[in-house]
């Protein structure tokens, strides 16, 4: 049991990858008109609680995946900075709509070209606004992460953190 | 009151202040100096002829490059796509412009609830010393529009109680809706300049 398979450690951590990706508590941050299908993905006509995720904390401190929801001006990027860093681990972060993926359609003296320059981001569901089955996907996409996460060698959070590109 | 009769109503009572005046499509528009600005409103407000009891808008235009075709060079920092003016786009101004050859000029917009009008008044303000009085004792609606307008475009407003930004940080450094304030001028808070 305690053999060279490590059968029971590496079914215990199946099992703890299992757990995580059923109990996310997300944090919303929700500042731009993606905000609002959000709350139409996340209410009960698509249901994101079949995916454990229907319970939204408003603090980091409680919170597992970061949903950052809408346009990131650098007015705002600190602010988000200081949202992730007090989130505990193990976390992630969801950038919901092209504008926190890209800055989108935005490229002005306002707008953050990407979270990603600011935060490490597991996944990236684009779209202005994304369609709910576009949420959905990404969700999934995020627990098939979580989960492999856990199947494979405990990941540390220094290898999960995003490198950004080099500038060209 | 017709929007020809406010002009006129306005013309007739303050004659050294006004500049320019017209109608269009039932929009008045009245260009008024700066210095008379505070009693040209003091009058729209109290007086029972206008009686503009409601601020609905006060924005600011730069006029330094209003009408010429933009330069063809310079790309978009993010794409590398070129900025590529069209044709159609004349060198010279189609339009007159403003009344007076000043760089800015600051537009307020009136509504009387009680008389059902509207009035556009329009300053116009130089480049060397940008500043207008404050309407804010007037109207508190123009408290944030000033603030506003003196963040984007860089006019102060005498008498203001709080003249500082409220839609950029402290930190910024410059007016961007000026149009010499350049396309690509990224100053990022945290994180790279992109």
């Amino acid at each position: 049991m305690f053999g060279a398979a490590n059968f029971l450690t590496s079914k215990l951590e199946s099992a703890i990858g299992w757990a995580r990706k059923f109990s996310l508590f997300q944090y919303p941050f929700v500042t731009a008109c993606c905000g609002m299908e959000y709350m139409a993905a996340a209410c009960s006509h698509y249901d994101v609680d079949r995916f454990g995720a229907g319970f939204p904390r408003f603090s980091p401190r409680q919170a597992d995946v970061l949903f950052v929801v809408g346009t990131i001006s650098h007015k705002m990027a600190p602010v988000l900075k200081r949202i992730y860093d007090q989130m505990t681990e193990p976390k992630w972060v969801v950038a919901f709509g092209v504008c926190t993926c890209t800055g989108g359609f935005y490229d002005n003296y306002a707008t953050v070209m990407g979270i990603d320059t600011i935060i490490p981001v597991d996944v990236y569901i684009p779209g202005c606004p994304p369609r709910p089955e576009n949420v959905l996907d990404g969700l999934m996409k995020l627990q098939e992460k979580i989960q492999a996460q856990h199947s494979r060698k405990a990941v540390l959070p220094a290898q999960r953190f995003y490198a950004p590109k080099p500038a060209v | 009151m017709l929007p020809s009769q406010l002009c006129e109503a306005l013309a007739a009572r303050f004659p050294e202040a006004v500049l320019a005046r017209h109608t269009y499509r039932n929009d008045a528009t009245v260009t008024v100096r700066p210095e008379g600005l505070l009693a040209a409103a003091r009058a729209l407000k109290e007086d029972p002829l206008f009686q503009m009891n409601f601020l609905m808008d006060l924005t600011a235009v730069d006029y330094s490059a209003f009408g010429k075709r933009p330069p063809a060079r310079g790309a978009f920092p993010s794409s590398g796509v070129e900025v590529r003016p069209e044709d159609g786009v004349p060198d010279e101004a189609p339009w007159p412009g403003p009344a007076v050859g000043e760089r800015f000029e600051v537009v307020y917009h009136f509504f009387s609830w009680p008389l059902k009008h509207r009035l556009r008044l329009k300053v116009p303000v130089g480049e060397a010393l940008p500043e207008v009085d404050s309407l804010t004792p007037l109207w508190a609606a123009a408290n944030w529009f000033e603030r506003e307008v003196w963040d984007m475009f860089g006019i102060r407003f005498r008498g203001h109680p709080n003249l500082k930004r409220i839609l950029m940080y402290e930190e910024f450094a410059g007016h961007p809706l000026r149009k010499d304030y350049p396309v690509n001028k990224r100053q990022p808070l945290i994180g790279p300049v992109n």
